[in-house]
């Protein structure tokens, strides 16, 4: 009983500790996810948020999966109308900020899918940083179209996606300049 | 105010922002008609559907249609768009029997009628995609003042750069609005309400 008792005080003992070490000072990625592919296509994308934690400036420099033959980074930019998806070397993440990859902006493209990623699936996806190193993820796969991971309908109430809706001139959304989500880092 | 004169206004806002943006070239080609008072965006077009049969505009005329040009390599732009068409679909409840989504490509080498109609399907059944000739697609793309041009791409597929907005033609085949490719579905289901009631 006595035992039982300096264990339980011992274990009470690390949760500060843990608790301390835990978000504040590490890059973490999370809400990493990718839209499950239609029929026969050989693309896919996948989003995600990344964290920085820590006191230094740090850079996505790329990122591979056994989901597909290559990986790569791009970002969308809308040119007027005419999108035009573009790669990217590396993806800036400063110390102290969140950046999020989301579809009309920045993402991982998957190219030569081993396979069509259907939804309720998931996938491994290395994601490799400048200074932290490479971090393994896991990627649920979502419907065809979901703008979201928690947002399987997609109505595009993710954050940074309602651009369309504020412009003033509501024929013309996208004439106006929408947001140019990729060129933000 | 009526129709015609918000589409022109709206016209008119585009090619202020266009020339602003020094970018106006091809937006300018797109918006001179409308200066002289006859904007006439859209038009006849002949494509192939996923079964293999012909269609026409007049194949569609009575119904209200959603155009969207896109290609089925395109992993964030189409899907974002077609899956905005697909709610909106879902958001006119009973109305939607009178909208026909339409996806048509502009990469016709690589989306065969197989291909483009097996894509569709993922986002909604009621979507009919479309593909055609080099020269069919052509001459459809040019009707709605569509840019595309394929980029090579180091090693992997090629891709293709694309206006993505998405076209509101109504049952008299003539194109009354539209929205850009990230809008959301209840957005468009709610102007496509509103164009619907103010004709009947």
């Amino acid at each position: 009983m006595k035992h039982i008792l300096i264990l339980a005080l011992a274990l009470l003992a690390t949760l500060p500790a843990q608790a301390q070490n835990a978000p504040s000072s590490t890059l973490s990625v999370d809400q990493v996810w990718a839209r499950a592919t239609p029929g026969g296509a050989k693309t896919g994308a996948v989003y995600l948020t990344v964290v920085n934690g820590t006191a230094s400036d740090d850079k996505i420099v790329g990122a591979s999966t056994p989901a597909a033959r290559e990986a790569q980074l791009h970002t969308m930019i809308d040119d007027n109308g005419v999108m035009k998806m573009r790669e990217l070397k590396s993806i800036d993440v400063k110390a102290g900020a969140t950046v999020t990859l989301k579809p009309g902006g920045m993402h991982v493209m998957l190219l030569g899918l081993t396979k069509p990623l259907k939804p309720g699936d998931s996938f491994s996806l290395t994601l490799e940083f400048e200074k932290g190193g490479k971090k393994e993820l896991t990627v649920a796969v979502t419907k065809a179209g979901a703008m979201g991971m928690g947002n399987m309908g997609g109505t595009g109430n993710m954050p940074g996606m309602g651009n369309m809706d504020n412009m003033p001139g509501h024929d013309m959304g996208s004439m106006g300049g929408h947001g140019m989500g990729g060129k933000q880092n | 105010m009526t129709r015609r004169t918000r589409l022109h206004l709206a016209l008119g806002a585009a090619l202020l922002i266009a020339s602003a943006a020094g970018t106006g070239l091809y937006l300018r080609s797109w918006l001179a008609p409308a200066a002289d008072g006859g904007a006439s965006l859209g038009g006849p077009f002949t494509l192939t559907r996923a079964d293999g049969v012909t269609v026409t505009e007049s194949t569609y005329r009575g119904k209200w249609l959603l155009i969207y040009f896109g290609y089925t390599y395109c992993p964030d732009a189409c899907p974002t768009a077609l899956n905005a068409i697909a709610e909106a679909m879902e958001k006119l409840g009973p109305a939607a029997t009178n909208v026909q989504p339409l996806f048509i490509t502009i990469d016709p080498a690589r989306d065969t009628p197989a291909v483009v109609g097996e894509y569709v399907k993922a986002f909604d059944p009621r979507i009919v995609g479309l593909t055609g000739t080099e020269g069919q697609i052509a001459a459809v793309a040019t009707e709605y003042q569509v840019y595309y041009k394929r980029r090579e791409t180091e090693g992997g597929p090629y891709l293709m750069d694309h206006t993505s907005l998405i076209y509101v033609v109504d049952p008299a085949g003539k194109l009354v609005r539209f929205f850009g490719g990230s809008s959301s579905g209840e957005r468009i289901a709610q102007h496509l309400l509103e164009l619907m009631s103010q004709t009947s």
